[in-house]
């Protein structure tokens, strides 16, 4: 694969992972994050 | 003295990246997690939400917190992100921006008798990644579901020692209401990540090499990322060096771009004759093809 053919690859995936990343904004994924990340997670400290 | 500060700047990085985005000292002092709106934005590396200095989301946690959300089969916020970071930096995060590599990595500096650079089984362990996170990051949390259709973080709840050491261990300690509700769940990921870390000092980066879903993400886009290395066949001796600096004894002169490459740049600092780069942005050299023809 050359360098062009690479770059061109990535170029396509950063391209598709800033459109998925908005849709999922849109779709209110960083809500469920947020309300995930703000509660002390009890599997992550082994509780759960 | 910049080449000095060359061999550490790695560790510098490190140390900054990890200190800032945990640097919410409250949580320290209070025993509590920062829980701020800078939460929904996920850091690149496994980083515990709920240490309590952590001022970020951890995108594995926060994965399988999507897809064990009622009704949700895909993250589109999460694996979005993981592309876009992915297709700039591969695992440049792996080596640069992570806390539980930083933790590897200081580990392994300790003196120990017969360092291994893989351990025993390395041919097939290599694997393990890609099953822990196929089974423990995507199809438990979206199939088993409790009375309410919601699922669980398996990996977080059985495995993860990052979150273990970030955020169980000193939670833990500074709350007498949460060392009353400890059982086996503890005890089995306190084991877990003593065995990682004890590991971490006899051979390098035991769990980024075997067990991080995060890492086995990131490396699927090595091969592509904008940040990645390259050999000049003109230039190269096949002397070995950069193997013999490699803490995974990789193949940087054959294999530039492989899925456990760390982007620690100690095989460009060992290479005599300066064969490996780092992709540079001019006129395109004679390079190696990843097939090594
Ligand atoms: S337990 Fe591990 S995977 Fe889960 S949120 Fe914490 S660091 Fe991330
Ligand atoms: S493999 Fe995982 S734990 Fe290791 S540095 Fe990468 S993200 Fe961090
Ligand atoms: S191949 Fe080079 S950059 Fe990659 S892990 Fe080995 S020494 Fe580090």
């Amino acid at each position: 694969m050359s360098r062009r053919a690479r770059d061109i690859t990535a170029a396509l995936t950063a391209a598709a992972g800033a459109a998925l990343l908005l849709l999922g904004l849109h779709m209110g994924e960083a809500e469920i994050v947020l309300r995930k990340a703000v509660n002390i997670c009890l599997e992550c400290i082994g509780l759960g | 003295m910049v080449k000095r500060l060359g061999k550490h700047i790695r560790l510098i990085v490190q140390l900054c990246w990890t200190a800032l985005t945990n640097g919410y000292a409250m949580g320290f002092l209070k025993g509590g997690i920062y829980k701020g709106e800078l939460k929904k934005i996920c850091v690149p590396g496994l980083n515990c939400y709920s240490c309590p200095g952590a001022l970020g989301a951890c995108p594995i946690g926060s994965l399988q917190a999507v897809l064990g959300e009622q009704g949700k089969w895909f993250s589109f916020y999460i694996v979005g992100f993981l592309m876009l970071v992915g297709a700039f930096f591969g695992r440049f995060i792996c080596g640069w921006l992570c806390p539980f590599g930083l933790v590897q990595d200081l580990l392994h500096k300790i003196p120990f008798p017969k360092k291994r650079k893989r351990l025993p089984g390395d041919r097939y362990l290599k694997y393990l990644r890609y099953l822990v996170l196929a089974v423990l990051v995507v199809i438990l949390p979206l199939t088993v579901l409790d009375i309410v259709g919601q699922g669980s973080p398996w990996y977080c709840k059985y495995i993860c020692p990052s979150g273990t050491l970030f955020a169980g261990i000193p939670l833990v300690l500074m709350n007498e209401g949460l060392q009353s509700s400890l059982g086996w769940l503890f005890n089995w990921k306190v084991g877990l990540l003593v065995v990682i870390l004890l590991l971490s000092v006899w051979s390098y980066r035991p769990f980024c090499r075997y067990l991080c879903p995060l890492g086995a993400i990131y490396g699927l886009f090595n091969p592509i990322a904008f940040y990645r290395y390259e050999v000049d066949k003109d230039k190269c001796v096949s002397c070995g060096a950069c193997t013999r600096a490699c803490g995974f004894a990789l193949r940087p002169d054959v294999e530039p771009n492989s899925t456990e490459c760390i982007r620690c740049g100690d095989c460009i600092r060992a290479c005599p004759t300066q064969a490996l780069h780092r992709r540079g942005f001019g006129k395109e050299r004679k390079v190696e093809r990843e097939d090594g023809a």
